[in-house]
């Protein structure tokens, strides 16, 4: 089973990813998570599914777009197509502090040890870390420092109000 | 200037440490060079025709003479002895090796300086006037809110992979020194009806292949809501901001292509839900910052100081030098001094290790310590007693940093060009090099007045060719390099995108041509008009016949 870091552990996924097609079909058993398209194409028959289920957003996706469903999903992932494009970032820290989402966020992708630093300061609590690297190393990046000037979506006050 | 507090110093540090475990596992070859590129370019390096190139950060153009000492040191130890003063305030190491860049980094942290964000697409370095804080027609110093700026955004973890590069200038002073309009977001201080501070915000300025002057979105942003305000205008341009083209990836092609005003909407929209959190700006926090821009001890002096005033009357050169590079100080009996590198000797910005040593020292003999840089890539000794001013010109014009130019035609901002960029596609030195010859008559040049002439080797316009009144660009035709020369620009209060003059000239004929604009200039002007002002005046039509007649 694939390893990812969650709550800065490395665990076994429980998850399954499903393409638009595969959710067309019956269901396989366990933990899914769909395309954005797939939940609005087979709502009903997804959360019927006995097991929790995930929604997949892509980097020009908006957490408004899913806003009215988040109770519904155990897990929100955000994809990374690409490590440096940053529009992810953005979605996670909306869906914790507009939509007060509080479940698991996974950055899935092109995830590196480089990015994880930021991304946890944005809202993510869980790392698909890219499969060719060592996801032990990657564990460091949450000790890359020990202080930040701004406000994220795990610390409400910027620097400046503790001075 | 700012004094680091524990914890900026340990947020350098931790950057240090990070950036040098990034370059090891790169060199282990763990990283891979697409990977290690985003990363090495936000720290500022990048690889250039030669070699790497590190570009360190002076936030708000401030430096002191302990730092300035650390560079010239950093560039004898790690370079080949000179570095080079950037459009945007910065220095420039153009020989370092990458496997070193760590232990320099490491070396700029022990006295307060970094690499950080001075390239890659995220916020760069704040600018700022180079005046500021003793500028005569100073409202407000904007020191302090580029430094608050600079906090909000280093390391902000939303905005650190931006579409592509944000660049925040900030002005106080009526006159604009700091080229605010043209960048992605502009900030002018001023007072509302109610004596309120706060900014005029200008979004979506900018030079590249489509130059740009920012369009206004909002009036008044009030100073303790600063910060959410940029936050909102930097999601807004994250989510929206376009990632397919890197050309129209700037956030001037999202304004344009949203309106201005439906991009203010947006920004209200986010800003709405941000003003009054934890974002707001506590009073505490302005006056802790302000209290690091307090000004030094100045003595009590006369406004005009008689020994000075009759070495004016006495000494010509003296005079002139006076009446060009040194300008109004808001406190009696002081002046800005500029500190010339525009002379025929350097490449326009460049300094020698040697030269940064005796700035070094006269900046602690006259000037507090402290020294500025600036948008036109000179250097500035900002708090001068006027009855020092003879005794420093004269060791000035010893080493050369005296010509009495600032402001004037051989004042040009010029990028490094094909002699050191990767990208270029002409040489730029050589030129303004060529056109620096052209006119080194004094006499000429002072009755030409003021005309800012900028010289960049490519596109991407880093040599600001747009905003020159006289706009120099290098291009590339079937190999060999051409340039073409538009006039009309500016990047003043009064901001303005240069016209093309018509197809680009051969290299040895460039100052030729700009000889011809200036003919033309000069025979046309009414009374005191400035060159900008007479090509407003006349359009660019007389300019063109000139420069394309034919020879007969
Ligand atoms: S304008 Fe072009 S040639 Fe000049 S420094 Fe910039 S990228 Fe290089």
């Amino acid at each position: 089973m694939r390893k990812i870091i969650k709550d800065q552990k490395v665990i076994e996924d429980q998850w399954v990813e499903l393409s638009d097609e595969q959710c067309a079909e019956t269901l396989p058993k366990g933990k899914l998570i769909v395309p954005v398209s797939a939940w609005q194409a087979h709502k009903e028959q997804l959360i019927a599914h006995a097991e929790p289920i995930g929604i997949l957003l892509a980097p020009d996706e908006q957490p408004a777009d899913i806003a009215e469903d988040l109770e519904h999903f155990a897990l929100v992932a955000i994809s990374f197509p690409k490590f440096a494009d940053g529009r992810g970032y953005s979605s996670a820290r909306e869906l914790r502090t507009r939509f007060s989402y509080d479940k698991e966020i996974r950055a899935v992708g092109d995830v590196l040890r480089d990015q994880i630093y930021l991304m946890a300061r944005c809202g993510f609590n869980a790392f698909a870390v890219r499969e060719d690297r060592c996801i032990n190393d990657a564990l460091n990046a949450f000790n890359d420092f020990s202080v930040n000037y701004q406000a994220d979506a795990v610390e409400q006050k910027p620097l400046y109000q503790y001075r | 200037m700012y004094v680091y507090s524990e914890y900026d110093q340990k947020i350098i540090e931790e950057r240090v440490a990070q950036y040098r475990g990034q370059t090891e596992r790169f060199l282990a070859g763990d990283l891979s060079e697409d990977e290690f590129l985003v990363l090495r370019l936000q720290n500022g390096l990048y690889v250039q025709r030669h070699a790497p190139m590190l570009r360190i950060a002076i936030p708000h153009g401030m430096f002191t003479a302990v730092q300035m000492r650390k560079m010239a040191e950093l560039s004898r130890t790690y370079d080949k002895g000179y570095a080079h003063f950037t459009t945007r305030q910065n220095l420039q190491l153009n020989w370092p090796k990458l496997e070193q860049v760590p232990d320099i980094l490491e070396e700029l942290a022990s006295v307060q300086m970094h690499a950080i964000q001075t390239s890659g697409n995220c916020i760069r370095n704040t600018t700022s006037d180079q005046y500021a804080g003793v500028a005569k027609d100073e409202t407000v110093d904007p020191r302090p809110y580029c430094e608050i700026i600079r906090q909000w955004s280093t390391f902000h973890p939303e905005f650190a992979l931006l579409g592509r590069k944000f660049k925040i200038a900030v002005s106080g002073s009526k006159q604009d020194r700091a080229a605010v309009q043209v960048h992605d977001v502009g900030l002018y201080l001023t007072h509302n009806s109610e004596g309120q501070l706060g900014f005029k915000v200008y979004v979506g300025g900018g030079l590249g292949r489509t130059p740009v002057v920012a369009p206004l979105v909002n009036e008044f942003v009030a100073e303790h809501d600063i910060l959410s305000y940029l936050e909102a205008v930097l999601r807004v341009y994250n989510r929206n901001g376009r990632r397919d083209n890197k050309y129209k990836a700037r956030i001037k092609i999202l304004v344009r292509a949203m309106t201005p005003e439906v991009f203010a909407e947006k920004v209200n929209q986010e800003w709405a839900e941000l003003k009054d959190g934890p974002m707001k700006l506590p009073q505490q926090e302005i006056d802790r910052v302000k209290a690091c821009f307090q000004p030094p001890a100045y003595e009590q002096l006369d406004a005009q100081d008689s020994e000075f005033l009759e070495k004016l009357e006495s000494d010509g050169s003296f005079k002139v030098w006076v009446n060009q590079n040194v300008a109004d100080h808001k406190v009696n009996g002081y002046s800005i001094v500029n500190i010339s590198l525009k002379d025929t000797s350097r490449a326009p910005g460049d300094v020698s290790a040697e030269d940064m040593e005796i700035i070094a020292d006269l900046a602690d003999k006259y000037s507090f310590s402290e020294l500025r840089s600036t948008h036109t890539q000179n250097l500035v000794l900002a708090d001068v007693k006027q009855n020092q001013l003879y005794e420093l010109w004269q060791t000035l014009k010893t080493h050369q940093f005296a010509t009495p130019n600032i402001g004037l035609l051989t004042d040009m901002i010029c990028c490094p060009g094909g002699d050191f960029c990767a990208l270029a596609n002409a040489k730029s030195i050589p030129i303004a090099e060529q056109i620096q010859r052209r006119f080194d008559d004094l006499d000429t040049l002072h009755n030409i007045g003021e005309l800012e002439l900028n010289i960049s080797g490519c596109m991407n316009a880093c040599g600001h060719h747009h905003v020159g009144n006289i706009g120099v660009l290098g291009v590339d035709k079937k190999g060999s390099e051409f340039y073409q020369i538009s006039i009309g620009g500016s990047s003043k209060e009064d901001a303005a995108i240069g016209k093309i003059l018509g197809p680009s000239f051969d290299e040895d004929d460039v100052a030729d041509v700009v000889e011809k604009i200036i003919n033309v200039y000069v025979e046309q002007r009414t009374d005191g008009e400035r060159f900008i002002d007479t090509c407003r005046r006349i359009g660019i039509d007389p300019f063109k016949e000139r420069v394309y007649a034919k020879n007969n």
